[in-house]
């Protein structure tokens, strides 16, 4: 039986096919002589294994040319990978934290504000997410604002009001190139959502910096080595000391403690709808959940007649000596 | 039918009108005990991060320093 199955397998396809083609009720197992019988096994094996090695060999050379990824910047214009943080407020489950947003919003405006603007944050938005209406308003009238033409068409100046956005501590972005070296402070509302790494990437920036650039390192004239900005080289010198704020509520402020602060204000300045989408998201689960439940109830349900029912068979009367002359009709075409 | 439950369909779904105010009024019903209940949850999830359980500092004495 083993013999016979080689012998098959060995006859070349062709002769396979062909022969089934001409006679289809007959099996190609007309017998060659031993020596013809061991050579074609040996071609099959051959075949086999070269075919397994070509195949084999075409991916791994294909992997070798095409299957690295290719980075068109040294690992310094990349810059260091951020660490990752166990943000609390990044938990699913987890709302920003009030009392940071207050520390980090006092940092902003006592350490960023003088270079970074964050224009897309009124006054209004700060209410009853860090500060009360009474802190709100006597903070907007500390600046001044255009008023709309007067009757002589000339722009006034009055104070400002909670429907009024935070101040840009330039005129323009010219302005603000040329008083910092020619490099722009990005404005900082959605900086959060604007940098790879997000949260992590700015804390890693803010706390990054070395006392001594490392040796070796090219830092240019006017720009701070900081090993998470992409190249190294930085405008933006520390900012961030050891008490640099005092905090009302008494948190020592750390450079890492104020860095975090700072981070997680800028992400809700980025996504102050955070905290109502999680709850959100949670409520959705929640009652696609019982439908979900619900469905599968009336699924079982509708299904239970279905699935409970038995089918008898009974076959016609016929048929027994039928089957049995087919049978051998069958038999003694496959032996002609 | 039992008891209950011949009184439910006498009451309720005997007829369409009454049937589609039921539908109403439950969903109102339930929707604000759903919303009610998942903002008990989430508020107990994280009490003392959000703006409402601290704004008791600010609010009576703006100035005064406060520890946290
Ligand atoms: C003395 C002015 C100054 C102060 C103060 C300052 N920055 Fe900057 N910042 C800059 C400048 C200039 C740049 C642009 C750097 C560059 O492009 O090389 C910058 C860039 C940045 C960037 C963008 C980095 C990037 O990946 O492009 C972030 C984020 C940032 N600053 C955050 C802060 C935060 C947070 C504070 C407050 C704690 C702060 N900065 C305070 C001047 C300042």
């Amino acid at each position: 039986m083993l013999a016979r199955s080689c012998v098959r397998q060995a006859s070349s396809v062709g002769a396979v096919a062909r022969q089934s083609l001409n006679r289809p009720a007959t099996r190609a197992f007309t017998n060659s002589s031993g020596t013809a019988e061991a050579s074609s096994v040996w071609r099959n094996a051959m075949t086999g294994g070269a075919a397994t090695v070509l195949a084999v060999g075409s991916i791994a050379w294909y992997y070798h040319m095409f299957g690295h990824s290719v980075h068109a910047m040294t690992p310094a214009e990349e810059g260091l990978h951020p660490t990752k943080y166990p943000w609390e407020h990044v938990k699913f489950y987890k709302t920003y934290d009030a009392a940071a947003l207050r520390r980090g919003f006092q940092v902003y405006r006592e350490v960023c504000a003088s270079c970074h603007s964050l224009s897309r944050i009124p006054y209004r938005t700060l209410v009853g997410t860090l500060m009360t209406v009474d802190e709100a308003k006597a903070l907007a009238e500390e600046n001044e604002y255009d008023t709309e033409p007067n009757d002589q068409g000339d722009i006034e100046q009055r104070p400002g009001k909670l429907s009024d956005y935070l101040p840009s501590p330039y005129k323009n972005d010219e302005a603000a190139r040329a008083a910092n070296n020619g490099a722009l402070p990005p404005d900082l509302s959605l900086i959060v959502k604007a940098r790879h790494g997000g949260c992590d990437y700015i804390f890693s920036l803010l706390t990054g910096y070395p006392e001594e650039p490392p040796a070796g390192a090219n830092v240019q004239e006017g720009l701070n080595f900081n090993p998470y900005f992409p190249g190294t080289g930085i405008a933006m010198a520390r900012v961030l000391y050891d008490g640099l704020v005092e905090y009302e509520d008494e948190t020592p402020a750390t450079t890492s403690q104020m860095a975090k602060d700072i981070v997680e204000f800028l992400n809700w300045a980025a996504e102050p709808e955070a905290d109502e989408r999680k709850k959100m998201g949670w409520k959705v689960l929640a009652a696609t959940g019982v439908l979900f439940a619900l469905s599968v109830w009336v699924k079982r349900y509708k299904w239970t007649p279905i699935k409970t029912r038995k089918l008898f068979y009974n076959p016609p009367a016929i048929a027994q000596k039928d089957i049995a002359t087919r049978l051998s009709e069958l038999k003694a075409n496959t032996r002609q | 039918m039992s008891g209950a439950t011949s009184a439910i369909y006498n009451s309720i779904f005997r007829s369409n009108a009454t049937m589609l105010g039921a539908v109403f009024v439950s969903a109102f019903g339930i929707q604000m005990a759903f919303d009610t209940g998942s903002s008990k949850v989430w508020d107990t999830v994280n009490r003392g991060r959000q703006w409402k359980d601290i704004k008791q500092k600010y609010i009576t004495k703006p100035e005064e320093d406060e520890e946290e």
